[in-house]
Formats: C-alpha cells, sequence, structure tokens
C-alpha cells in the first residue's frame, strides 16, 4: 500500500487530492463511486461546518458534504 | 419489530407509485433525473400542474402525475424521484428504477443540469441502457449562460446517440422544442439509438455470454444488455426487485439463475471479485460521462462558482455560521410580526362589518334567532378571526421562507447542523425534514422519506412533530406578543420575534434529545452513511414565489383552517348553549379537566381547546376564545388588545402564556399528521408512540414550568 495515501478527512480545506482506494463495502461504495469517485477522480475540500464536522468537496462539478465516517474511507495522494 | 422496508417506507412508495395508466389514456411519459435539476418545474410547466418546487435535492418524493396535451394527443407526464443512480438500493431509485423499467413508459425524459452535465450524465447513460426511447434534457441552460459554461448541445446528441433538449423552464425556454421532439419520438418519427458504454473486456464477455439466454425469455421490453449486466449485482439482483412483476419473471427462471451464477463463479475465480465487477460497471459509466462531458462542455470562467463559495464561506463558517442562521429565522420572524399587524386589523375590521351586514339579511330574510345565533355567531365569527388572525403572518412568512429555500440556503441549514443530528444517532437529512416541518409537519412526514434508512426514518416521522406547523405559529405570535413582549410599547415586535426564536430553539434541541433517546431505547442503532448535496446558489423568482407561496401554501392552510373551523365553531356554539343543570356543557367538561390541567399550568378550557383542536392546531385559540365567552360566541374581538383583556379576565398571566406555548409545541400531532403518519409507518404502534411521545413531553415540560416557576419567583 501506498504510504503517500490519506484518508480524505485528513485532506485540509482549500487543498485538492486524487482519489486512489475506496475501503468502504457495500452500499456506502456504491453511493460513493455514483458520486463519480473513481480512481484518479479529483477532489477537493471546500469548508468544514461549524462544528467541524461534515465537510463540503468539490466532485466533478457539484458540492457534496460527507461526514467523517465516509470520508475517512476514501484515500486520496494529495496534490 | 418489524422494522423492514416493507413496513416502513418502500411497500408506502410503491402502493403510491401503482399508477393506473391505461394505454388510452394518452402516451406514457417518463421523468426521470437527479434530484434538484428543476425536473419538477419542466413537469409543472409542461402539465400546469403546481407541484411544490425547492432549491434542495430530494423535494419530490411523492409521485406526481399529470396531463397535456400537445397537437391533439393526450400525453400522461410521470414525475419520478430525484436520483443520481439507478445502481445502488435507496427507495428512490428502486422506485424510479422500475417505473422505467416495467411501467412502459413510451418516452423517457432525462432532465440534467446543465452546471453538473458530467454528474447529471452518469444518469443518462444509466436510463439509455434500460431503454431506447430516451430524451435529454439539458435543463438550467439560463444559469449556465449566466455562469459561462458553453454545452454543445448537438455534438452531445450525436454522443450519445439520443435527441437532446436544452430548457430553461423557469423562464419557458425550449419548452414547445421539447414537447415536439417528444412527440416524434412517441409516435417513432425519431428513433434514438443510444451509443452504449463500452465496458471493460471482462464484462464485455460476460454480457455476450448472458445475452442470447435472456433473449430467448424476454420480449423486448427490457434491454437484454441491462439486464445481464444486473443479474450479477451482489447488492440488488434484477430478480429480486422486481418479483411483485408479472410481465417479467425473473426469479422462477430458473435456467437464467443457473447460468448467471456459473459466469459470475467463472468470473469470480478467473478475473476478479463480484464488488470489483460492479466497482468496474461504475467506473466505466462514469469514465465514460468524462468523456462526453470534455467533449461537449467548455468554461468560460473557470472561476464561475468563486462567488457561491464565498457566500458559503460565511454561511457555514465557524463563527458565523450558526449565528447567521439564527439570525436570519429571527429577522423573518420579526418581519412577519411586525408586518402583519395591520392587515391584520384591516381584515379583521372588514368582517366586523360583514358580520352586521349578514347579520342584517339574516334578520330580514327572517330566519330563526336561534339559525341567526348559530350561523352569525357560531360560525361566521370564528372564520372571520381565523383569517385576520392567521392570513397576514402566513402570507408574509411563506413568501420569506420560500426565498430560502429558493436560494438553495436550506442544505445550508442542513450542512450546518447535521453534527448535532449525528450526534443524536439521526440523519443529516433529518434537518430538511425538520424544515419542511415548519411549513406543515404532515407534509414533513411524508419528506421523511427521502431518508433511505428505516430506522432513521422512523426517528425522523416520530420527532417531525416538535417543530411547530404553521397551525401553531399564529398561536405562538399571538401568545408572545401580547403577554411576553407586553406593554413594552416599541419593542413588541423584537420581543415576540425573540421569543418565538427561542422557541424554534428549543424545539430543535428537543427533536434531537428525543431523536438521541429513541436511538438508545426503542431503535437502537448507528447513524447509516449520508452524502448532502450542496446545490449552487439559484437567482430566485421572486414573482412566482409570492404567487405561489400565497396561493398554494397561504390559502390551501387557510382553507384548511376554515373547513375546521366552521364545524368547530358550530360544536363548541352547541356546548356552550347546552345547558347541564345550572351550567353549560363546555363548562362541565371545563370543570372536570381543570384539576389536571392547572397541575400543569392551564386551565380546564385550555385543555379542551387543545383536545378539540386534534383536526387541526389551527383552531386551538379561536375554540378557546369561544369557550371563555360564556354566554356562547366570541364578542366585540376585534384586536390582540382584547384577547388579552379576554384572557386575564380568566385568570391568565404571562406564565400561564408560556406554559400554553409550550403546551403547543409539545403536544399531540393533528388529525391530519397522525393520519399521514400511520399511512407512512403502516403501523398504529409507532403511530400511537408518535401520539404519546410529544404528549409526554408536553406535560413535564408544563409541570415543571408552571410548579417550578413560582417557587424560584417566591
Amino acid at each position: 500500500m501506498n504510504n503517500n495515501l490519506i484518508p480524505l478527512n485528513q485532506l485540509p480545506t482549500g487543498s485538492s487530492g486524487r482519489v486512489k482506494m475506496l475501503t468502504a463495502k457495500g452500499l456506502i461504495r456504491r453511493r460513493l463511486l455514483d458520486l463519480g469517485l473513481i480512481n484518479n477522480t479529483i477532489i477537493t475540500s471546500l469548508m468544514r461546518s461549524p462544528s467541524g464536522d461534515p465537510t463540503a468537496y468539490e466532485i466533478r462539478g457539484t458540492v457534496i458534504a460527507l461526514r467523517i465516517e465516509e470520508a475517512s474511507k476514501i484515500l486520496v495522494e494529495s496534490i | 419489530m418489524g422494522l423492514t422496508n416493507q413496513s416502513t417506507g418502500i411497500g408506502t412508495l410503491k402502493e403510491m407509485f401503482e399508477l393506473d395508466i391505461k394505454s388510452s389514456d394518452g402516451i406514457v411519459l417518463a421523468l426521470a433525473g437527479n434530484p434538484n435539476t428543476g425536473k419538477t418545474t419542466i413537469f409543472n410547466s409542461l402539465t400546469g400542474l403546481n407541484q411544490h418546487t425547492g432549491n434542495w435535492p430530494g423535494k419530490t418524493v411523492t409521485n406526481a402525475q399529470g396531463n397535456y396535451s400537445y397537437l391533439n394527443q393526450k400525453y400522461v407526464l410521470v414525475d419520478l424521484p430525484g436520483t443520481y443512480s439507478l445502481l445502488a438500493n435507496s427507495v428512490e431509485e428502486q422506485v424510479a428504477r422500475d417505473f422505467i423499467c416495467f411501467g412502459n413508459p413510451n418516452v423517457t425524459i432525462v432532465v440534467a443540469d446543465a452546471i453538473c452535465l458530467e454528474r447529471n450524465l452518469n444518469l443518462v447513460l444509466q436510463v439509455m441502457e434500460i431503454s431506447n426511447n430516451v430524451i435529454l434534457c439539458v435543463n438550467l441552460m439560463d444559469e449556465a449562460r449566466r455562469k459561462k459554461i458553453n454545452i454543445d448541445l448537438e455534438k452531445l446528441s450525436a454522443l450519445l446517440g439520443i435527441p437532446v433538449v436544452g430548457t430553461s423552464a423557469r423562464s419557458g425556454e425550449g419548452l414547445v422544442e421539447l414537447k415536439e421532439i417528444i412527440r416524434k419520438v412517441a409516435y417513432g418519427e425519431i428513433n434514438p439509438k443510444p451509443i452504449n458504454v463500452k465496458y471493460n473486456k471482462i464484462i464485455e464477455d460476460y454480457i455476450k455470454e448472458m445475452e442470447p439466454t435472456i433473449q430467448e425469455n424476454f420480449d423486448d421490453k427490457v434491454k437484454s444488455r441491462w439486464i445481464a449486466l444486473h443479474l450479477i449485482d451482489s447488492y440488488h439482483p434484477v430478480s429480486e426487485f422486481h418479483i411483485d412483476n408479472a410481465n417479467i419473471q425473473l426469479i422462477n427462471n430458473n435456467l437464467l439463475k443457473v447460468k448467471s451464477n456459473i459466469l459470475q463463479s467463472k468470473f469470480e475465480s478467473e478475473y476478479l471479485s463480484t464488488e470489483k465487477f460492479n466497482d468496474l460497471i461504475v467506473s466505466n459509466i462514469v469514465e465514460h460521462a468524462e468523456y462526453i462531458s470534455n467533449q461537449v462542455v467548455s468554461i468560460n470562467n473557470k472561476t464561475y462558482n468563486n462567488f457561491d463559495r464565498k457566500i458559503d464561506n460565511i454561511l457555514t463558517s465557524k463563527i458565523l455560521g450558526i449565528p447567521v442562521m439564527i439570525a436570519l429565522l429571527g429577522f423573518i420572524f420579526w418581519l412577519t410580526i411586525e408586518g402583519a399587524n395591520y392587515p391584520s386589523k384591516l381584515l379583521s375590521y372588514f368582517f366586523t362589518s360583514l358580520e352586521l351586514k349578514l347579520s342584517d339579511i339574516l334578520i330580514w330574510i327572517k330566519v330563526p334567532l336561534w339559525l341567526h345565533d348559530m350561523l352569525v355567531l357560531g360560525i361566521f365569527r370564528t372564520l372571520g378571526w381565523v383569517v385576520s388572525v392567521m392570513l397576514p403572518p402566513m402570507a408574509i412568512f411563506f413568501p420569506l421562507f420560500t426565498l430560502l429555500e429558493d436560494l438553495g440556503y436550506l442544505p445550508r441549514i442542513a450542512f450546518n447542523l447535521d453534527y448535532y443530528f449525528k450526534k443524536a444517532c439521526a440523519h443529516g437529512k433529518q434537518a430538511l425534514t425538520m424544515c419542511m416541518g415548519f411549513g406543515c409537519n404532515a407534509a414533513g412526514v411524508i419528506g421523511c422519506r427521502i431518508i433511505d434508512s428505516p430506522r432513521e426514518r422512523l426517528i425522523a416521522t416520530i420527532t417531525n412533530n416538535f417543530v411547530p406547523c404553521n397551525g401553531r405559529f399564529p398561536t405562538l405570535i399571538a401568545l408572545a406578543t401580547i403577554f411576553i413582549a407586553g406593554d413594552r410599547e416599541n419593542y413588541i415586535s423584537i420581543i415576540a420575534a425573540l421569543t418565538i426564536l427561542f422557541a424554534i430553539i428549543t424545539s430543535v434541541f428537543i427533536t434531537l434529545i428525543i431523536s438521541k433517546l429513541l436511538s438508545v431505547t426503542v431503535l437502537k442503532g448507528l447513524p447509516s452513511s449520508f452524502t448532502l448535496e450542496l446545490p449552487p446558489y439559484r437567482k430566485p423568482q421572486i414573482g412566482k414565489i409570492i404567487v405561489h407561496s400565497i396561493f398554494d401554501r397561504s390559502l390551501f392552510v387557510l382553507g384548511r383552517a376554515v373547513s375546521v373551523a366552521a364545524p368547530a365553531g358550530l360544536i363548541i356554539w352547541f356546548l356552550a348553549n347546552i345547558t347541564i343543570g345550572e351550567i353549560s356543557l363546555i363548562t362541565y367538561i371545563a370543570q372536570i379537566l381543570n384539576p389536571f390541567a392547572s397541575l400543569i399550568g392551564l386551565d380546564g378550557y385550555i385543555l379542551l381547546s387543545f383536545i378539540l383542536g386534534l383536526p387541526a392546531n389551527e383552531i386551538v385559540i379561536p375554540i378557546l376564545i369561544m369557550s371563555y365567552m360564556s354566554t356562547g360566541s366570541i364578542m366585540e374581538l376585534s384586536n390582540l388588545e382584547e384577547m388579552k383583556l379576554l384572557f386575564v379576565e380568566n385568570g391568565w398571566t404571562w406564565l400561564t402564556a408560556v406554559c400554553v406555548m409550550i403546551f403547543s409545541l409539545n403536544h399531540w400531532p393533528c388529525g391530519t399528521t397522525l393520519w399521514t403518519i400511520k399511512k407512512e409507518t403502516q403501523s398504529w404502534k409507532w403511530t400511537f408512540i408518535s401520539f404519546l411521545l410529544p404528549t409526554i413531553v408536553g406535560i413535564i415540560l408544563c409541570f415543571i414550568v408552571a410548579q417550578g416557576v413560582p417557587l424560584i419567583m417566591n
């Protein structure tokens, strides 16, 4: 496994990452894929909600909020 | 506890969706699309119906059906729930997929958002796999132009192999063209030839092996390629999701099952797991969508959504996010209270003079005195009161609230509050259903369908009643104005608005606490996954908002209030005029209730009004007023000042008002809401719990306040 990979929730706001792996299973995995989070998709962390969770991400031109539980199952390579 | 999909949602949705469409009715069109793409606006523009729209995903949870005629041909349009995909397994997706597959629509129109076409193409490509007669409608072209996003529609059409129409449904642009294309496809003048997603070789091999068997067994209503693809799907084999469907009974087709199983294990052993196989399918579709999007979309202004980000950074910021939200809500309440004053007086004056005329006419045509009293003093006066007190605040509050909705602020509220809902082990979208509850709890309960997990849907359903619907706002506003704000001349509206704001915040807290309580007791479980789209802010259509919120919402609520208040007025009149011994029946009942009511800071009449107000919360205060007038009807009660006098005469203090407000916020849901809960949950048990829970909370809170405050004060 690549050591440069970090879970999406650790991506600082304002920076972008490239999706490398989903560790989610079943329906959540399918949902994430449906949002377009396939290999090499670029994702940008936009802002955190007032309490720090969920975080809004830009994915393929859309803004999607993900809770830490889901975001931590998306491994990205920081770019 | 029977907490299955069947009992808590899908069953209901399916029931709602058993549309009785006969081919003789006309040409059947299915309207599919991602959530929040203006699908409902297209539906409304085509059919002339007024489905409520709002800039937040998941607005359409029930399926609407409407008709229109074009060139002497009748078309039946079915508005499917918005979905991002047909592959996952939420209720909405199942319903949409089943209808496209087995509802036999002549044409399926997929509505896509021009601003994020790529994401929308995912669904378009999936629908094209099911059916050939697909039209793509790229909506919100005006917003795209505003953001300098260009879309080459002709090239898009060529790349997809289906007709593509660009529209701006809100202004009507492109709708005639859309109707014409629909006609041509329906009549076979245009034969769309969808270009398939080219899958990875492994998958294509599999399809090739499966297709002949499928073709032998089925007619061509559903494409064999699609059936092949989804037979292998580990989450929802095709055979499962249309088990009821008489047309195609895959489940009974053992041959096919066996073959698919053999192939599946073959592929698993030779190449990859089912999960990877499925990943590949989705990835291939997404890649294909990306490829097409790159070919047809050109963005001239890369910073097009910077403005949205700037607004978001304020509205959802760590420091300002929640204060801005509260301030905005407070401002809306203030504007409602301040603005409603004058028109309320005017209306009340109007009804008083009308009442005199009505009375004159009735006397002139020589109706008996009892009938005159019953009609004028019983029914008409109550009606007049309801209209003049309720209409002005609603006519201000609804458009303002709709404005926030139209702008796209509600998903931001959900974003801001999600953390707390997660802590309560509830679903993030519960914040959205809660917002719907502010309009009408019954609507909020129906809205709970946007929540997939049955457990969390039940929590949202049961707790929806904790936020005040607009039937309760007038009560809160009136009491806050006369008792809490009282004599502080210059600040009445501000204090009243702050009081209501406080009440709302409290109700949100109670919602969270009760949700948590349910989560650790009868509805144990962890929060399920959820993704929430924060749509781009849209320019609101002020004119439409005003017209729609006044005519569709305000008058609807008012109509309900009036239709319930009129018979209630009649009953009250009877209760007050039938006497047992010395006292009227109403006083008799109130005296029975009084000992208990006093414990919780109310009195017998108040409690009786809440009980009689079961059909609709709107009529609690009118009933109370009528009850207090032991002579049997409202006297010259033309404004709030006189209402206060009446209440004070009957022993009210500010503490009574506080208790009434608390009880108004926390008591049984109205009849309509209860009926809706029964319908949605298919269970008397949950309906009863929904009835009991807020009532107990209300009684406890009122008891604490009524007994505790005097102790502290002394």
